[in-house]
């Protein structure tokens, strides 16, 4: 970023930085937004760090699309597999460690020059690793502690497994840039959905460098799908989208959670209101990965009344 | 075909149960009228004979039983859970004992076979209120967190199929978990739901803790609505549920709903062909299809079509109709005049949008509502008794060449309630389930219910599970120490 250069005056000629274009990724690949739009990302001094696409609902939709597409293929992966991929995610991160302190200090309005500002931008990203590590942990566990064997009083044995919901439109919180959105993304994904998500609208620009982690990480591409721009407009046709089969609205403002809200009963799709978080940082419950998998009960005889009682 | 043996009448007698000639809503203990004095008559399907006249509950009388069940909830959610576990065994016993008259009266104002109230309805009522119970106090086991909190009044609203089945779904974990309950039986079936009030009486169940109010959807709109309500659940069809799921947005209120299904069963060429026809039947025609998970599309590989058609319209042939108090009844009424309607209206489109009609010869009585079980052929995926839900005794038959197409098939529909898979084969079994995008999967068999089982749906046929242990997490706030979520 452009402020770290500032710093570095010496006697040699100043080097005039680089800039990045800021992109969405969707489907795996890094586009414009089709609208051709782009908004202005300023820190918390109001000076100019990058222009951000401002998607619009052509780009939420090309989003669902490609969630949709790779939903199959990560749904169908091995719990294993998927745990392997979250771990890479964050040893990805960790090599990365440097930028992501540079970006969520600009994003959140913390000096870089400033020891304690450094060190809180810092402990969030360690926070967002050690996230994704402990969601890397769950993807084989969750069916265990949450799914099981049934004792019916039959001659039947039944199983209850945990399922992905399908496709996910995520509303990353608005206030905490990089940890909140690893926290609400990371447990969609654990559990085999796919997802949409919204970069907070005023600070994108972390959210926007994390698909450049995710493609590296051999997460397929479509799993995760990353859009910037105004929250309301990309959310409500999100919300109301037939194909659509869940919406997180962590970082929605009240009123417009409800909006999105009633546009979700059109096909009933699953709704996570806004919940109150105090600290970002703290080990979450297993309430976001349950709040988007659905249980299916198979039903079998056994030709018998009991384990041991058989009637053969 | 006509039936080879002519089978003696064999019907359970109505002595067993005493239907009083008016009853009033239940709030706070008591029996009361209406604020407004209204009543309506619940009549027996069967016979179209009034059974009774029930108070209707308006907007005063669901206000009246919220606070009812406010009142009472700061007493009931204090109680220690082994002590409303108690509350739960006595209630479930006193079902035990009770089942035979409310076999019967079910089977009078449902309309249903009385050997489905008797076999399959009570024992699942007892067994809910059994296994519920039993997770009174062991609610920090349950797995949502150490110190499982209830969410307050839960307001509940339940449809006609299976009143008290029904009933048992919602109350016993909405009790178990420390909630107070205020539920709305469905207009055309209140009688069960007021029969319980009196068990809650003989249970000795605190006042307030359990109210009953029969109406019509107004009641249940006001309910849903009413702003010290904290949880809603709601069984029936999609289109309300989606009409609850806008009402309760924006608030706090936790939601579940169980809705509207078109289960696909499956039968591959390898399955047991009497077994599944068996399992056909009773996916379609147990309690008139009038069932959100029935197995309304019978999806059968192309290669035993024929023979599978053969064997089940001979079945189909032997079936019984008529009154569902004999006890050789196989398929009773439709529920209500209105239900008919919809269910003659669908068939008859199924026929004119080309598909082939059968029913066997069937007498169908000069009273009360009625629909012979009834099979269409010639089905495709646009007919529209292939998409939406009949809720009677229809059964659409398609048919598939590889495993792959069924699948696709199954999954061709907004609902995602129940399937159904016939097949030898155990790896095509787990296969096939694994794909099917639906929260019950019978294999092998078919409409088996367990309290220890968590029902509901995928999709459009609604969120939230009932029954097992899953089936407390909608009546908890997850809590745990300080800290640490």
């Amino acid at each position: 970023m452009s402020t770290v250069d500032k710093n570095d005056k010496t006697e040699r000629a100043e080097r005039l930085s680089v800039f990045k274009t800021y992109k969405l990724y969707v489907g795996g690949k890094f586009p414009r937004s089709e609208s051709g739009r782009v908004y202005e990302v300023t820190d918390a001094k109001g000076n100019w760090l990058a222009n951000a696409p401002l998607s619009s609902r052509k780009d939420a939709r090309d989003a669902v699309v490609a969630a949709r597409k790779a939903f199959g293929a990560w749904s169908g992966a091995t719990a294993y597999n998927r745990g392997q991929i979250l771990y890479r995610v964050a040893e990805m991160l960790e090599g990365r460690r440097e930028q992501y302190v540079r970006e969520v200090a600009d994003a959140e309005g913390l000096s870089p020059s400033k020891k304690s500002d450094t060190a809180k931008a810092a402990a969030q990203v360690d926070a967002a690793i050690d996230r994704l590590v402990w969601y890397a942990g769950w993807t084989d566990k969750i069916a265990q502690v949450v799914g099981g064997g049934n004792p019916v009083a039959g001659p039947f044995f039944n199983l209850s497994s945990p399922e992905p919901t399908g496709v996910v439109a995520v509303l990353a919180p608005q206030e905490s840039s990089f940890l909140g959105l690893v926290s609400v993304v990371a447990p969609v994904i654990a559990t085999g959905n796919t997802a949409i998500v919204v970069a907070s609208e005023k600070s994108p620009l972390p959210a926007l460098s994390l698909g450049e982690v995710l493609a590296t990480s051999d997460l397929p591409g479509g799993v995760v799908n990353i859009l910037s721009g105004r929250t309301a407009e990309i959310a409500t046709p999100l919300a109301a989208h037939q194909d659509v089969n869940a919406i997180d609205l962590a970082g929605a403002d009240d009123v417009l959670a409800k909006e999105l809200e009633i546009a979700a009963a059109d096909n009933l799709k699953r709704v996570l209101r806004p919940q109150p978080v105090d600290d970002w940082a703290a080990t979450p419950g297993i309430d976001r990965m349950t709040a988007f998998l659905e249980t299916k009960t198979v039903w079998h005889p056994t030709g018998s009344l009991g384990a041991s009682g058989s009637s053969y | 075909m006509a039936s080879v043996f002519a089978y003696a009448p064999a019907p359970e007698s109505r002595g067993v149960v005493d239907i009083a000639p008016s009853y009033g809503l239940f709030i706070d203990g008591e029996f009361v009228e209406a604020a407004d004095g209204k009543v309506f008559k619940t009549v027996s399907p069967s016979t179209e004979e009034v059974l009774s006249e029930v108070a209707q509950a308006g907007e005063a009388d669901v206000e009246r039983a919220v606070k009812a069940a406010r009142k009472a909830f700061e007493k009931w959610s204090a109680l220690p859970g082994s002590e409303r576990a108690k509350y739960l065994f006595r209630i479930a016993r006193i079902i035990q004992e009770r089942s035979r008259e409310l076999a019967v009266l079910e089977t009078l104002d449902n309309g249903k076979p009385i050997k489905e109230t008797r076999d399959a309805d009570l024992p699942l009522v007892a067994a809910h209120f059994f296994y519920y119970a039993g997770w009174a106090d062991k609610l920090e086991h349950a797995g949502f967190g150490s110190n499982p909190k209830p969410l307050g009044v839960a307001g509940q609203v339940i449809p006609w199929n299976f009143p008290l089945l029904m009933l048992a779904w919602k109350i016993a974990p909405a009790l178990a978990t420390g909630n107070t309950v205020v539920l709305k039986p469905a207009e055309t079936t209140p009688l069960s739901a007021l029969f319980f009030a009196d068990i809650c009486r003989q249970a000795g169940l605190p006042k307030g803790v359990v109210n009953i109010l029969p109406g019509y959807g107004d009641a249940g709109a006001a309910l849903v609505a009413h702003p010290d309500v904290n949880k809603v659940a709601f069984t029936g069809s999609t289109a309300v549920g989606k009409e609850i799921a806008r009402t309760v947005a924006g608030t706090r209120k936790k939601l579940t709903l169980e809705l509207g299904g078109k289960g696909a069963n499956i039968v591959f060429d390898d399955a047991p062909i009497d077994q599944a026809v068996e399992g056909i039947v009773n996916g379609i025609f147990f309690n008139q299809g009038q069932v959100c998970c029935a197995g309304s599309r019978l999806l059968v590989q192309e290669s035993i079509q024929d023979e599978l058609l053969d064997s089940l319209k001979r079945r189909l042939s032997t079936l019984r109709l008529g009154d569902p108090l004999d006890k050789n009844t196989d398929i009773g009424a439709i529920n209500s005049e209105e239900q008919l309607s919809r269910i003659t209206t669908l068939v008859e489109q199924g026929e004119a949008e080309g598909a082939e009609r059968w029913s066997p010869a069937c007498e169908i009585p000069t009273s009360g509502y009625w629909f012979a079980p009834t099979l269409f052929t010639n089905v495709t995926q646009a007919h529209r008794i292939a998409r939406d839900e009949v809720f009677g005794p229809v059964l659409s038959v398609l048919t598939f060449r590889t495993p792959d197409e069924a699948v696709a098939k199954a999954n061709n529909t907004p609902y995602g309630l129940s399937a159904g898979i016939w097949t030898e084969k155990g790896s095509r079994i787990l296969a096939v389930a694994g794909k099917l995008r639906a929260g019950v999967v019978w294999s092998n068999t078919f409409n088996k219910f367990d309290p220890t089982s968590p029902f509901g749906g995928y999709k459009e046929s609604g969120f939230g599970r009932e029954g097992a242990r899953h089936g407390l997490e909608a009546y908890l706030a997850p809590s745990s120490p300080e800290g640490e979520r």
